[in-house]
């Protein structure tokens, strides 16, 4: 196993990523922050405190469950078995900028799912995408208009982000199958 | 035929229940009738060598189901018959709950004729109690008896009326035959499918209670008084039932039962997965009922074994559990189910096992048969207690293949059956 | 909250009992049905989840509201939906529910919904065909998803079933709701106490984990859950007891005998409800009255199934 970010550069990255994000938004616009379960969700909350924070509004934050959305549902060959979780999103999506957050950008197949389960609930004005890490061995046309770092992984490696929330520690490392 | 048929069976087991006789002997057919046993020399006979096996009577069960005429695609007088001696028995009592009923001299006849054009083993008959087996007015008994029906039932019913049942009891004071009944009070279990208990409650589905089997065979008992005509309880599947055939016995009175395989191997348990091979009527009950019943056969209570071979087209086994018919095919392996309900734990000896199914069943039809007495019919069966072999229902010459007992290992396996001293089959 | 993910892998392509189901089970179909809970507010009350899927709704005994809320849920997850209503026959000769079964399967369904009146038909087709198989009532066997409704609709009204009374009045020996009640509640803690008259009793109903009570008036004030079973008369024999007045006098739920329970009991059914005979209007309708989010949790409960054994059987790769 190898540590790619410890608990300073964690901390740094979501820094730098609400950075961008705070440039990114001219002022009057709506914007909410929605993470996809379950570490998305996690860093989505971090960058709607930093945001409300920085902006001086109130920045709402949603969570995302995208399992009922995933095309690997109905593959026999498909890995473990998701468990369904309650989609947290209660305010009204239309007409917001949403910014979608998910720890690790891989296949983007993911991202298309929450995409779908975002348009499902309402009409944005525009989505984004936010991530901590895009790892490359895109599958879809997907790209993140904010990430901290590119890094080349193989793909028989697996990056794992670890929040100090539910897993005691935040780091991000890459291990072996 | 001008020339004398000569059978030598060497060196068998001689198990001859009615005569006391259980050694290793000779037995000498001639023609259709057993010439001697002992030690024979006979130069001029087809020997069978019958060294290691089991040489006795020829089995007789007195309640099996050939369909025939009706539902020929279960089972015919034809098949049934084959599937009777491959099964080692030389003589079998059709039910008359056919369609139509047997209930007339015709069709006393009728199954007769098919019986001797089958060629394999006798065909005895009872014909009904009651006209179309409805329980309500009295079928031609008597017409019936002098076609050959040997006794009267309205199996697969019991006769609910009990004044219909005095009459018919009454009735049959005029003749020398045993009137059978399948005790089912159906007032107090008519839509039941499965014995009445807890697992019945679990399975949510409708119970038959022992009380509707105890409470006709206690009526009857009391009606057996009043006439002191022969009186058979069909398959016996409680204890409560024993407990009342045997306070019957020892009044003294004509009353005589039977016992299926089924109900000494399986208890309600069976059912828990809906498999319909295991829907029977009357319905498997608990090891209580098993112990009662094994210790009645112990005693000598039970008077006969029968199996109550009760054919039925898959197609209609794999119904629901609530509509499937009712019944095992078990005619070709009954002698194996009795080895292992009875003779391997020790209940009974090879001897008694094999008078419950010769002399014994013969008396209670009032036939002579079922010995190796010289001067008799040569009806034999020559089986190997030791050979095991896989029951396999695809070699079964019935049509049906609702067997539960499908591969199970078992022992005592028919070699030969002889029947009026004609080979009938050998394996 | 951030629930941190407890991994339950889900094995089973068929729901035929809840009798079969363990603890976990149960918890694991009440943890997925609480993600579809929030369809009903959306305004695409629909994922894509089961999008070319096949559903066939076999109902061999009238059903409206089960069926509906079936094809609801299913529509929910964009499955198609075939119905196929015949009344079951009882004669042993003819098309069989086998044949039936195997013919719709050749048309390439994937998962049968199957209400009928006889015990066990659910499993019975679950050891015939391929498909997924959900019971959705056999006989006075079990109604699995009734059962699991009415447990996550307690759940989400108290928390939890540990410890709490619960009362199942009626005609227990005739019903699959008081079955699939029993096995659910009992596995979760309840303490089941079945009410209503012998002759409505099961066989040896002393051998099943509950109390048995003849009187609804001695058991009702430590109620903190009463479900109050609909009396079938189609499926009584004989007449069980002497009248519906005496039975109502006896085992209604009355606005009297609700005034004298917790203030917080749950009021069941699994409905339709005979107004008048299990219960008066007022109790139905009144404010200790949870019949209706019953309905509502259905929905809820019977998506997850469908989401759930759809899963099991992709895992199983035999489809």
């Amino acid at each position: 196993m190898k540590i790619l970010l410890n608990a300073g550069q964690v901390r740094a990255a979501v820094d730098e990523l609400v950075g961008q994000m705070a440039a990114a938004t001219p002022a009057g616009t709506d914007i909410a922050v929605i993470g996809i379960k379950s570490r998305g969700e996690i860093l989505a909350q971090r960058f709607s405190q930093k945001l409300t924070d920085k902006l001086g509004r109130d920045i709402p934050c949603g969570a995302l469950d995208i399992t009922l959305y995933r095309d690997d549902i109905n593959d026999p060959h498909g890995k473990a078995q998701p468990t369904v979780r309650s989609t947290e999103i209660d305010f009204n999506i239309d007409g917001l900028i949403i910014i979608l957050v998910d720890d690790v950008l891989e296949t983007g197949r993911s991202i298309r799912a929450a995409m779908d389960a975002l348009i499902d609930l309402g009409r944005p004005r525009a989505i984004r995408l936010a991530v901590l890490i895009d790892r490359g061995h895109r599958e879809l046309p997907i790209q993140a208009d904010f990430y901290s770092c590119k890094v080349d992984v193989p793909q028989d490696e697996s990056v794992e982000v670890s929040l100090v929330e539910t897993d005691d520690v935040d780091q991000v490392a890459v291990s072996k199958g | 035929m001008s020339d004398t048929k000569k059978i030598l069976i060497k060196g068998g087991r001689v198990v001859d229940p009615a005569n006391g006789f259980d050694e290793v002997a000779d037995v000498l057919i001639v023609d259709h009738k057993i010439e001697a046993v002992g030690s024979v020399k006979d130069a001029g006979a087809e020997v069978i060598d019958a060294n290691g096996c089991i040489v006795c009577p020829g089995l007789i069960d007195l309640h099996v189901h050939f369909r025939e005429p009706g539902d020929e695609e279960e089972e015919t007088i034809f098949s049934g018959s084959a599937a009777a001696v491959a099964g080692g028995f030389t003589s079998v009592v059709c039910m008359p709950n056919t369609k139509p009923a047997i209930d007339d001299e015709t069709s006393v006849e009728y199954i007769h004729r098919m019986g001797r054009q089958a060629r394999k083993t006798f065909i005895y008959c009872m014909g009904a109690i009651t006209k179309d087996r409805k329980g309500e007015e009295l079928a031609e008994m008597g017409l019936m008896v002098k076609a050959g029906a040997i006794g009267f039932t309205d199996d697969g019913a019991g006769v609910q009326n009990a004044a219909v049942m005095l009459r018919a009891l009454k009735y049959a004071q005029m003749f020398d035959i045993v009137i059978s009944q399948h005790c089912h009070d159906s007032s107090l279990g008519s839509n039941g499918v499965m014995n009445s208990g807890y697992n019945s409650t679990i399975l949510g589905l409708p119970g038959m209670d022992p009380l509707a089997e105890e409470m006709m065979l206690w009526r009857d008992v009391q009606l057996v008084k009043k006439t002191n005509v022969r009186y058979h309880a069909q398959h016996l599947s409680t204890a409560g039932s024993v407990k009342i055939i045997r306070e019957a016995k020892a009044d003294g009175l004509p009353v005589s039962c039977e016992v299926t395989p089924h109900h000494l191997l399986f208890t309600d348990d069976a059912v828990m997965d809906y498999d319909t091979n295991f829907k029977v009527n009357p319905p498997l009950r608990t090891a209580a009922d098993i112990e009662a019943l094994k210790s009645a056969i112990k005693d000598g209570v039970v008077d006969c074994l029968a199996t109550d071979h009760a054919p039925h087209l898959q197609s209609e086994k794999e119904l629901e559990f609530l509509t499937a018919p009712c019944g095992i095919a078990s005619l070709e392996c009954a002698l194996a189910l009795y080895v292992r309900a009875l003779v391997e734990p020790g209940v009974i000896g090879w001897s008694e096992l094999i008078a419950l199914m010769t002399y014994k069943p013969a008396g209670v039809i009032g036939v002579d048969k079922g010995t190796l007495t010289v001067g008799s019919r040569a009806d034999v069966t020559i089986f190997d207690p030791d050979a095991e072999y896989v029951i396999d229902t695809e070699k079964f010459y019935s049509k049906s293949r609702n067997c539960p007992y499908d591969g199970w290992k078992v022992s005592a396996k028919i070699k030969t059956t002889i029947v009026a001293g004609e080979i009938r089959y050998s394996n | 909250m951030i629930r941190r993910n407890t991994k339950f892998n889900w094995k089973r392509k068929h729901l035929l009992s809840l009798r079969d189901l363990s603890r976990q089970e149960l918890e694991h179909i009440f943890e997925t049905a609480k993600g579809f809970e929030q369809f009903s507010t959306r305004s695409i009350k629909k994922a894509p989840t089961l999008r070319g899927k096949v559903m066939v709704n076999m109902f061999f005994e009238d059903s409206t509201r089960t069926r509906i809320s079936f094809s609801l849920a299913a529509s929910r997850l964009s499955a198609d939906i075939v119905d196929f209503t015949k009344k079951s026959s009882s004669v042993s000769k003819g098309e069989t529910l086998i044949d039936t079964a195997r013919n719709l399967e050749a048309m390439g369904i994937d998962i049968v919904v199957i209400r009928h009146n006889a015990g066990g038909a659910a499993k019975l087709l679950s050891r015939s065909i391929n498909a997924c198989v959900v019971n959705a009532g056999d006989g006075f066997n079990e109604h699995p998803t009734q059962g699991l409704l009415d447990v996550y609709t307690i759940v989400k009204e108290k928390g939890s079933l540990e410890g709490l009374k619960i009362g199942i009045v009626g005609d227990i020996a005739h019903s699959r709701v008081a079955r699939s009640n029993i096995w659910a509640m009992t596995k979760l803690g309840a303490e089941v106490t079945l009410v209503g008259p012998p002759t409505l009793m099961p066989a040896k109903v002393d051998q099943l984990p509950v109390n048995v009570s003849y009187n609804l008036d001695d058991v009702i004030e430590n109620l903190d859950v009463i479900n109050m079973l609909r009396i079938q008369f189609e499926r009584m024999g004989g007449n069980p007891f002497p009248s519906v007045r005496e039975y109502s006098h006896f085992f209604g739920l009355t606005v009297e005998r609700a005034q004298r329970a917790k203030p917080g009991m749950l009021v069941m059914h699994p409905g339709p409800i005979n107004r008048g005979l299990e219960m008066e209007s007022e109790v139905a309708d009144g404010e200790k009255s949870v019949i209706l989010k019953q309905v509502a949790n259905g929905l809820a409960i019977r998506m997850a199934v469908l989401f759930l054994v759809n899963q099991a059987a992709m895992q199983e790769g035999k489809k």
